[in-house]
């Protein structure tokens, strides 16, 4: 059983060995006080009935496996989009490890944000002292030049006030008076990661635009002809960044990315650490509010953000993750309409391939069925690409989308023969999506690594697409928006499609006869 | 349209704020005013009479009704009540568990996020009893309450309630814009209850705004569930209220960064009233009858 040190075991070998299987039999037996197997599976067969599924959906008080992450997240994912800033959430340690593991685990890069760490005297006294001592270490130790305040359950259920305490903590020296030190309020109990995003990104913007909190008069807009782009909350936000920035240059468009991480989630390996790389100048982040329009990629990350924006007198529009040849198109019409630029003929082109290549492979995903899962503004994006490619979205749910969600994914459903079959499944989590897998099947499911046990469960093919991916490495490094994004969400959906096809024609003259090598 | 004032009235338990209050916003009203209340109390009395109801339905008990917050129109929570006073409760959980404080944020987020603070003129929160905690000072934060008007009575707790408010008016003023409008006695018939108020104010850096006489006619209405300007309009008391609206109304942007004091400058003050004898040291703890042994 012990391990020999000249060839060490992999864990995913070890415990397959004779002596871990006896010694897992025995603990079972003498301590976990079984049912007997033909029981369990009775029951396991139960849980995939039709019964189980309508107890399953008539659940009030109980969410299994909710599909959405808490505001801080959110706010800290926002924050790290800005030149030399670091997060700071305002309430207890353990919230913070959770950000930063998280964020690392998909992006594979480290996240910096520190907390005030509360504790139980935090909590009865408010969190004022560890306010004033924590942005003092932080402005000591690492030298940002901006501190982005959020808030964790803790420091909302006691009403920490973030503005006063902000502004005492200066008074105490914490941070000089003329530093940067926007803030927002993120209960992780109200809303999900897109509502921090949002709250986070709204009191950024508050800072710089309406006086720097009383350091200057609020700043008068002069508009300009330039375009501001916020991203949302993304996954892909290092590809997708990158993407639309290329996109705007080759448009010729004078532009300014509100909350840009695509550095810091993809800092390079050169032998010098950069706790900051890249992010939005705080230059750039005061004089956006002159811009002439602003233009969000994701309206649910950005609803309270896009009114805030517009109340100062800028055009705004909001997209929902844009994924395919007609997303792409508006996102594009719309950058020309709002910038009086032309869409240049190299894009048109690039439209062309993504067009060709959808009709290459038209055969195979036609009339396939779909389940998919995730962000409100993700699953709009992709059931909108999956009616346009001739798939049939057939469940759609989101844990964080609500009734103005539901209302826009049945119309995209509406407006399609594709859709016929799609239902809207708005609030319910994914022990509700296990249920439908296994009474109403599809073909393939598209969700975040999460998805991974109800494939095993349900047998149905995952193909990994929204946030987390953990366990597939350097996904958002490739762009899902624009033409060229398009075509990597074909490629992915396509390769699982051929995937489950040859794995179940891997036996000759059993299940093969045709000895396919071409798809 | 005027700028949106807002005020809220703060003060120890039972000293007649919900009634002081309700009574001042319904002689606002008759003068022309639109007002919102806005119930900051989990027992929820803070409308009962503008509405003649027993207990408005709050926001937290319709909220945990459809699940959440998030599942509430403005209508279900808004009721228009006399002289077109529109009126909301926050509500909290039941004595002992939950967190009431928390409840009043979670309403008064709602409350901004919804637009129910548009075509008002005033709005007006009544928070109970002592700021306990961050949530009952969500009212006096940045962008909320403009002025806070303290009711007391020449009761000693009375006062130390209103010193322990003008602390935490005192704790937000330098961050935010909150500011000590006054106080309003409301009167107990306690001995030197004018002079004391008056003194209180002096100290605390701001004006006793009124003194409310006692009278009756405020119990018979308030039996009725209507306030005494809809009760009995004509009555001297209703004068008072309408007086102490008046004031209120023209004391705006007048309100002062207060200067609490300490619990012996507090006795102090009563000594020097003569409402307390100077303590001899020796005798604290002792009962009555050994005392006069």
């Amino acid at each position: 059983m012990t391990q020999n040190a000249e060839k060490v075991i992999d864990h995913f070998e070890l415990f397959r060995g004779e002596n871990y299987q006896q010694m897992l039999a025995e603990k079972r037996q003498q301590f976990e006080n079984p049912h007997d197997a033909k029981r369990v599976q009775e029951i396991c067969d139960w849980t995939r009935s039709e019964d189980y599924k309508e107890k399953n959906f008539a659940r009030e008080a109980l969410t299994i496996n909710p599909a959405k992450a808490c505001q801080p997240l959110g706010a800290v994912f926002a924050a790290v989009g800005f030149e030399g800033t670091i997060p700071f959430v305002h309430g207890s340690q353990g919230c913070v490890a959770y950000y930063r593991s998280h964020l690392s685990r998909h992006f594979k890069e480290p996240t910096s944000c520190v907390s005030s760490s509360m504790t139980e005297d935090a909590a009865v006294f408010g969190g004022l002292n560890n306010m004033i001592d924590g942005l003092a270490n932080t402005y000591a130790m690492y030298k940002p030049k901006m501190i982005a305040v959020s808030t964790t359950c803790m420091a909302e259920v006691i009403g920490d006030d973030l503005n006063a305490f902000i502004k005492t903590a200066k008074e105490k020296g914490s941070v000089p008076n003329e530093f940067d030190v926007p803030f927002a309020h993120t209960p992780a109990f109200v809303g999900s990661h897109v509502t921090g995003y949002d709250n986070a990104m709204k009191g950024i913007l508050e800072h710089f635009w309406d006086g720097r909190a009383g350091l200057e008069p609020k700043t008068e807009r002069q508009p300009t002809d330039r375009i501001n782009i916020i991203g949302g909350f993304d996954g892909y936000t290092v590809g997708n960044t990158r993407e639309l920035r290329r996109i705007l240059d080759l448009m010729g468009i004078g532009y300014t990315i509100l909350g840009d991480a695509s550095s810091v989630f993809d800092t390079p390996t050169d032998g010098t650490f950069r706790m900051y790389d890249g992010g939005t100048p705080l230059k750039e982040v005061a004089d956006a509010v002159h811009s002439k329009a602003t233009v969000s990629m994701q309206e649910f990350c950005t609803e309270k953000t896009l009114a805030f924006i517009g109340a100062h007198g800028q055009a705004v529009q909001a997209f929902n993750h844009p994924i395919g040849v007609g997303a792409t198109d508006e996102v594009l019409m719309a950058l020309s309409r709002l910038s009086g630029r032309d869409i240049p003929d190299e894009l048109a082109l690039e439209r062309g391939r993504l067009v060709d290549a959808i009709a290459d492979s038209a055969a195979h995903i036609h009339g396939k069925k779909f389940a998919l899962y995730g962000d409100p503004d993700l699953t709009l994006g992709l059931t909108a690409f999956l009616l346009e490619l001739g798939a049939e979205p057939v469940h759609i749910l989101s844990t964080n989308g609500g009734h103005h969600w539901e209302q826009k994914v049945r119309a995209l459903l509406d407006g399609s023969p594709f859709g016929s079959e799609g239902k809207v499944y708005a609030g319910r989590d994914l022990w509700h999506m296990r249920s439908l897998l296994f009474t109403e099947p599809v073909d393939f499911l598209i969700g975040n690594t999460y998805g991974k046990f109800l494939e095993r469960d349900s047998g149905t093919p995952l193909i990994r697409i929204g946030f987390p991916i953990f366990d597939r490495h350097h996904h958002h490094r490739y762009p899902v928006w624009g033409y060229q994004g398009g075509l990597n969400v074909l490629v992915k959906i396509l390769d699982k499609i051929f995937d489950t096809m040859d794995a179940n024609t891997n036996q000759p003259s059993i299940n093969d006869y045709s000895y396919d090598i071409i798809r | 349209m005027s700028a949106l004032r807002q005020i809220a009235f703060y003060g120890k338990g039972g000293i007649g704020k919900s009634t002081t209050s309700q009574n001042t916003l319904a002689a606002l009203a008759q003068m022309g005013h639109r007002i919102l209340i806005v119930g900051c109390d989990p027992k929820a009395d803070s409308t009962r009479l503008i509405l003649h109801a027993k207990a408005q339905d709050t926001i937290l008990s319709l909220a945990a009704a459809a699940g959440s917050v998030e599942d509430l129109e403005i209508e279900d929570v808004m009721k228009i009540g006399f002289a077109d006073i529109r009126c909301v409760e926050s509500g909290g959980p039941e004595p002992g568990v939950g967190c009431a404080g928390r409840g009043v944020i979670t309403s008064i987020n709602f409350l901004e996020e919804n637009g129910a603070y548009e075509d008002i003129d005033y709005v007006s929160y009544d928070v109970l009893g002592d700021v306990v905690c961050g949530g009952f000072a969500m009212p006096i934060r940045e962008n909320k309450a403009q002025e806070i008007y303290i009711v007391m009575s020449g009761e000693m707790m009375a006062m130390y309630a209103a010193n322990n408010i003008a602390k935490g008016i005192l704790k937000y003023a330098n961050s935010g814009g909150v500011r000590l409008g006054g106080l309003i006695c409301n009167e107990r018939k306690t001995d030197k209850e004018l002079e004391l108020a008056e003194n209180l104010a002096q100290k605390l850096g701001t004006q006793l705004i009124y003194f409310v006489p006692r009278d009756n006619i405020v119990q018979h209405a308030e039996l009725r569930r209507m306030s005494v300007i809809e009760y009995a309009p004509e009555s001297v008391q209703a004068g008072h209220y309408r007086a102490l609206a008046e004031r209120i109304h023209n004391n705006a942007g007048k309100g002062v960064i207060p200067s609490p004091i300490s619990m012996d400058e507090l006795e102090d003050m009563l000594m020097e009233h003569g409402i307390m004898q100077s303590i001899d040291e020796t005798k604290v703890g002792l009962t009555a009858a050994e005392l006069a042994a």
